[in-house]
């Protein structure tokens, strides 16, 4: 049985984490590198890790990052943040991405997942959507969520899927830094509609979240930042949480 | 200092034919003290001591590439360990369904695609079984490793590992001097490390 994916994700600026971490453990908490090593020791399935840079120095930085990530860690990563063309995705996964996450770039020229399926297979392109309710409906939200659109969730999903991504990645802005639980109801409904694995995100506060999402949302990974980077939930506990609830796990 | 030394005597060659995500098992290699040189030239490859056949992406053009190079010639010829990974192995075999692919014909055996019921990509941790060869050895069964693709390798003769994704198939596959793995060693954490290694140590002449 496939085993279902906990994934830490690191939002990175300028190369550096952020998103205050307090790791004694570490050297530098503010460096990506050490901080995907000590992950992958501590039993995470997949990292992401997501670029909030704003700077025209961006690519540069991030490639470098990239590489040294792919260097010292052995489980797969996604890198996603304002990836926009071909050539961006090139130099990504030329630099050792495993896959790249694309997300506002996607919806303004949606052929982009066409050309990037065809180019380097739909295996390594995650389609990131970020969405909330709106008067009873699931709208799409770009640019980290701040500009609305007036696209359906599940037609979007729909979309994408029939255009070539081989995962979505599905954060609920309602859901997100609430520490509440997932998004279920909505995934469950994606993992219905598309037959391409669906990675929950936004919610996430304690182990039985992860439960949940897995059992009543059919997610088949779950995405969090601050539970894990407080050390509110460590990877081990968590997993041997889901081993007894009966969730196929990677222990 | 003496391992180190017969680390580095050894030559491995990845076949370099423009298919994506090299660097992360030149990488994985660095990490097991090895070096893997990336090329397209047949001697360089023929001269390897072990040569590592990737491949991320799409079958018929992955093909086109091989082809284009005349490497789809050489490949099966090679006298020593080859190890092909993912979408390597799958063009190690007799055909792909993906874009109805003519392959190497090393393995005898059809690559099909997933039932159209299931999550299609396959990706994620998945356990291996009924492991065969030293390439598995020191791994337990059912240990897991990193798969991520949408066709599959039937069991076969050449059969040398299980995996089960609502139909137990070919995980990984063996004739005469050709592996094929159909999971990602190079991202399966200790335990892929450990079968990358044991190909490395395959038939050393000691």
């Amino acid at each position: 049985m496939l085993t279902k994916r906990i994934i830490p994700c690191l939002d990175i600026k300028d190369g550096r984490t952020v998103k205050g971490v307090n790791f004694v453990s570490l050297r530098d908490a503010g460096d990506p590198v050490e901080l995907a090593e000590m992950y992958s020791k501590a039993g995470a399935d997949e990292l992401v890790f997501l670029d909030i840079t704003a700077t025209e120095e961006k690519r540069k930085t991030l490639a470098e990052l990239v590489r040294k990530v792919a260097a010292t860690v052995n489980i797969p990563f996604t890198v996603g943040g304002g990836v926009s063309s071909v050539e961006d995705v090139d130099v990504l996964l030329q630099n050792g991405a495993d896959k790249v996450a694309i997300n506002s770039a996607a919806v303004k020229n949606p052929q982009l997942i066409n050309e990037l399926a065809a180019k380097f297979g739909k295996q390594c392109i995650v389609v990131a959507i970020d969405a909330k309710m709106v008067r009873g409906q699931w709208l799409v939200h770009l640019v980290g969520g701040k500009v609305p659109t007036e696209i359906d969730l599940f037609d979007w999903a729909k979309e994408v899927e029939q255009r070539g991504a081989g995962e979505i990645l599905f954060t609920s802005m309602d859901h997100d830094g609430t520490k509440n639980g997932f998004a279920n109801e909505a995934l469950e409904k994606l993992s219905k509609l598309v037959n391409i694995p669906i990675i929950a995100s936004g919610g996430a506060g304690k182990i039985e979240h992860f439960c949940d999402t897995f059992k009543n949302g059919k997610a088949d990974a779950a995405l969090a930042a601050s539970v894990f980077h407080f050390k509110e939930i460590e990877i081990k506990d968590l997993k041997q949480e889901m081993k007894k609830e009966g969730i196929e796990v990677r222990i | 200092m003496s391992i180190e030394k017969e680390k580095f005597s050894e030559k491995i060659v990845i076949i370099d034919y423009g298919a994506g995500n090299i660097q992360s098992i030149k990488f994985a290699l660095e990490r097991l003290g090895y070096t893997g040189i990336l090329s397209s030239d047949a001697e360089e490859i023929k001269s390897a001591d072990k040569v590592i056949f990737p491949g991320v992406g799409e079958a018929s053009s992955a093909m086109k590439k091989l082809k284009s190079t005349g490497l789809e010639k050489l490949i099966p010829q090679l006298k020593q360990p080859v190890l092909g990974i993912c979408l390597g192995m799958q063009l190690m075999c007799n055909r792909s369904e993906e874009g109805n692919t003519e392959g190497l014909g090393i393995f005898d055996v059809d690559v099909i695609h997933f039932e159209k019921t299931l999550k299609v990509p396959h990706i994620g941790w998945n356990r291996i079984k009924d492991l065969q060869t030293p390439l598995f050895e020191g791994i337990g069964e059912n240990e897991f490793v990193y798969l991520v693709h949408s066709f599959y390798a039937p069991v076969c003769l050449e059969t040398i590992a299980k995996c089960d994704y609502g139909v137990n198939y070919s995980s990984a596959l063996k004739k005469d001097n050709f592996y094929g793995v159909q999971f990602h060693p190079e991202k399966s954490s200790k335990a892929g490390e450990k079968i990358l290694l044991n190909f490395l140590k395959l038939d050393l002449r000691s």
